[in-house]
């Protein structure tokens, strides 16, 4: 059932890892697992010990993001895992069934569970959960100087008495406390925990029976599975620990289980509540609260950003704000690039190149050059925007935009964690369908990624303002507008449609924690960032660089004429489509070319008008080709076309269906021919 | 029940009275209004949730936010929750002082 885990990178032993092992002396290898509730801190802790020096990756067959690291410590290798954040272990989400699975079929030597100081009774609940599996644990208390901020006193010296593990005091954000962390752990990990720890035990009425169930499964429970821990957890009603046992357990031996079982539907309360009564017993000594009534930054800053008015104001302004750093910055830096450095590495090769076959400065120039230089050239524009969105995630200020926008959402049958990833969109809408993980229910989230390609990504925004000046000179910006909240709208309108047919009411569920604000963490964003572009450059690198020199073949294959080229062949066949929207093959061409990459759309046309050399010659090209009413039907068209192959991968991946892969394809594809030719039919009247 | 949180605070206090008698649920508390969780109304997924998040018989909640159409926040366990209308309608609690 769990054999996929045992694939886990981390016991494979990384080549790399065994390079600098000594040869005399193999090191010693230690594995620790990185455990904590959401909004700890535990990423920046991972990140502090690992770095750059991490892999990130998927869980197998889960769509939960798996980050694995290696470090150096003392002569020792520490394969580092940061297990997914998880409020509890009851398996009610893809993350805490990661979490807790990993730690009873991997057994990890250590576990170093980071909770958050300033609220501390709700994140030991999840320690109440590891203290029942069969790993240590110390315990790292981070966010001390925020818990003393919101007024919390914290002993963890008489905190680490009651419950009977290590506990270390951190500040993540400054580095400190996380190498006294890690020494902790690994003293757990040589030596042994230095005794028994105080466990938490359910609520006194329903001992006996738990008793009971245990006595029942004795004998039954396979390996590696904790025979306490599963009886806790058939007595919770777990879903995934009840079908394990009902397939164990011999007929006339399931039957007393189930019937007692059934006898507890309501058990769960119970094991809360006795989790509960330990946690308040653990920090009775240990914990000061603030005076009830005490203003605190967050309340403070509340007041304004969750208020029904104020919170769609200051939300209306930092999406202002994001948009007007994003392309304000990032524009002319685009241009910039785009003119001296890309433009520059054609310049050079067409020069170094000039005696090398023709074939050979074509490929290189207009293919290589042309295909992955222009999407080089929307790093800086991604770069300022996902480190906006960095800021923003990592000071708090997320789930509030979540909950001030949630009524809105309803409206189109989403909730407001939908909101986040579709705004990662604007960027590029491959991290935003991977943001939608952060929807629990299924549906809600397959209607998210439906969703999310027609949100307008960076390289569409960037078609879209080359495009418009050549057809709308006096008018770009306000066309501009227009054609950007086209897809927008139609995206609303879907949204309501899924309502009515695919979602149900129950499946929106929106339980959201609002975390407290605290100083952004350069460190956290900068690898947010780095993760966001790596996977962009991965992604789209390899795609765009292999599709962009297939487009520059078909374009110069068999005669090395483009008039007769392949892809002139397979444009004409499109022509009659093409009338409708008033557009000839070239356009048709370079439409399509943009599956590959958005911004594969003004490479392709230069290469078809022949303008390589020239790109402003272009303009001139497209006017003299297509009325203003065809240049509208086009736009139209590249607004809402099927997003990029990247993009359609990562549907494929995350929704892990051809159905709605293809669903989402098939109607990307008739919505454009429908638009595109409305669009072409009333221009020719109107313009 | 909806008509004594939408019409304010003095309209509340006036139908105390009665709505003792029925049960009372997370949508009737006002902003800075406390009460206790008595119960929760859900399978057990939801009821996992929420305990996790601090919500079990006994524990006591804050109202933050409850307006219109948009999800409230309660304070729980020192910790902002945010829960959607139809969530909160299922936590049924006791107001306190």
């Amino acid at each position: 059932m769990h054999n996929h885990l045992r694939a886990h990178p981390h016991h494979r032993p990384p080549e790399h890892s065994l390079e600098q092992s000594s040869p005399r002396e193999p090191r010693k290898r230690l594995s620790i697992a990185l455990a904590g509730q959401p909004n700890v801190g535990k990423s920046t802790v991972f990140n502090i010990l690992t770095g750059l020096n991490q892999h990130v990756g998927n869980w197998p067959g889960k769509t939960v993001e798996q980050r694995t690291g290696t470090l150096d410590h003392h002569g020792l290798v520490l394969d580092l895992i940061d297990l997914p954040g998880a409020y509890s272990l009851t398996c009610s989400s893809p993350e805490e069934t990661v979490t807790r699975d990993y730690i009873i079929h991997e057994r990890p030597d250590v576990v170093m569970v980071v909770i958050n100081a300033a609220c501390i009774e709700r994140n030991l609940y999840l320690v109440a959960e590891l203290l029942a599996l069969p790993a240590p644990i110390v315990i790292g208390l981070n966010m001390i100087d925020v818990a003393k901020q919101e007024g919390f006193e914290v002993n963890p010296e008489v905190l680490a008495a009651a419950i009977g593990v290590p506990v270390i005091p951190m500040i993540a954000t400054k580095g400190i406390g996380v190498h006294e962390l890690i020494d902790a752990a690994i003293d757990v990990a040589l030596h042994g925990p230095s005794g028994e720890p105080n466990r938490p035990e359910v609520r006194e009425d329903h001992r006996q029976v738990l008793a009971e169930l245990e006595s029942l499964i004795k004998g039954y429970v396979p390996d590696p599975y904790p025979q306490d821990w599963v009886a806790l957890k058939l007595f919770e009603g777990d879903r995934e620990v009840i079908d394990m046992m009902r397939l164990q357990l011999p007929a006339d031996s399931w039957e007393p289980v189930q019937s007692i079982l059934q006898a507890h539907e309501d058990a769960m309360l119970a094991v809360a509540s006795g989790r509960y009564e330990w946690i308040s017993r653990m920090t009775r000594a240990a914990l000061k609260r603030p005076r009830s009534g005490q203003v605190t930054l967050t309340s403070r800053l509340d007041r304004y950003a969750t208020h029904p008015f104020w919170g769609l104001l200051i939300l209306a302004a930092v999406l202002g704000i994001t948009f007007y750093l994003t392309y304000s910055i990032g524009g002319p830096l685009q241009s910039w690039l785009a003119e001296n450095v890309v433009g520059g590495l054609a310049r050079w090769f067409a020069v170094v190149l000039s005696s090398a076959p023709t074939w050979m400065s074509g490929l290189v120039v207009d293919g290589l050059i042309g295909g992955a230089g222009l999407m080089i050239s929307f790093l800086p524009i991604l770069l300022i925007f996902f480190i906006v969105m960095g800021i923003l995630e990592d000071v708090g200020y997320m789930a509030r935009a979540a909950y001030v926008v949630d009524r809105f959402m309803h409206v189109i049958g989403l909730h407001g964690k939908s909101f986040l990833p579709l705004f990662l969109g604007f960027g590029c809408n491959v991290p935003a369908i991977m943001g939608a993980r952060v929807i629990e229910d299924k549906r809600s989230r397959i209607a998210t990624i439906m969703l999310a390609p027609l949100v307008p990504c960076a390289a569409r925004l960037g078609v879209l303002t080359i495009l418009v000046p050549v057809f709308f000179p006096q008018h770009a910006t306000l066309v501009s507008w227009l054609l950007t909240g086209l897809p927008l709208v139609v995206l609303a309108l879907m949204g309501m449609v899924l309502k009515r047919i695919y979602l149900k009411d129950e499946d929106n569920i929106f339980i959201m924690e609002m975390p407290l604000y605290h100083v952004p963490n350069a460190r956290t964003i900068a690898l947010f960032v780095w993760n966001q572009l790596l996977g962009f450059l991965q992604k789209a690198g390899t795609t765009i660089l292999a599709m962009s020199i297939v487009i520059w073949a078909l374009s110069t294959l068999p005669s090395g004429d483009i008039e007769t080229s392949y892809l002139a062949q397979f444009g004409r066949l499109l022509e009659p489509i093409g009338r409708l929207m008033g557009l000839g093959w070239r356009p048709m061409v370079a439409l399509l070319s943009s599956f590959v990459a958005k911004e594969n759309a003004i490479s392709s046309m230069s290469v078809l008008y022949n303008v390589s050399q020239d790109p402003a010659m272009l303009s001139q090209a497209l006017r003299a080709d297509m009325s203003t009413a065809a240049g509208l039907a086009y736009l139209v068209a590249q607004m809402l076309f099927i997003p990029c192959a990247s993009t359609v991968a990562v549907i494929k991946q995350e929704t892990g269906s051809w159905k709605w892969t293809l669903l989402n394809i098939l109607f990307l594809t008739l919505l454009t021919l429908v638009a595109g030719i409305l669009a072409y039919q009333l221009g020719s009247l109107i313009l | 029940m909806c008509l004594v949180y939408a019409r304010g605070r003095r309209k509340a206090l006036r139908t105390e009275v009665f709505l003792d008698a029925i049960e009372l649920t997370l949508l009737n508390l006002l902003p800075d209004d406390s009460g206790l969780v008595v119960a929760l109304k859900g399978g057990r997924r939801f009821v996992a949730r929420l305990a996790a998040l601090g919500f079990t018989p006994g524990a006591r909640v804050i109202m933050v936010r409850n307006h219109g159409a948009s999800p409230v926040i309660v304070r729980v366990l020192d910790t902002q929750v945010a829960l959607g209308r139809g969530q909160a309608e299922r936590v049924i609690i006791r107001k306190s002082a």
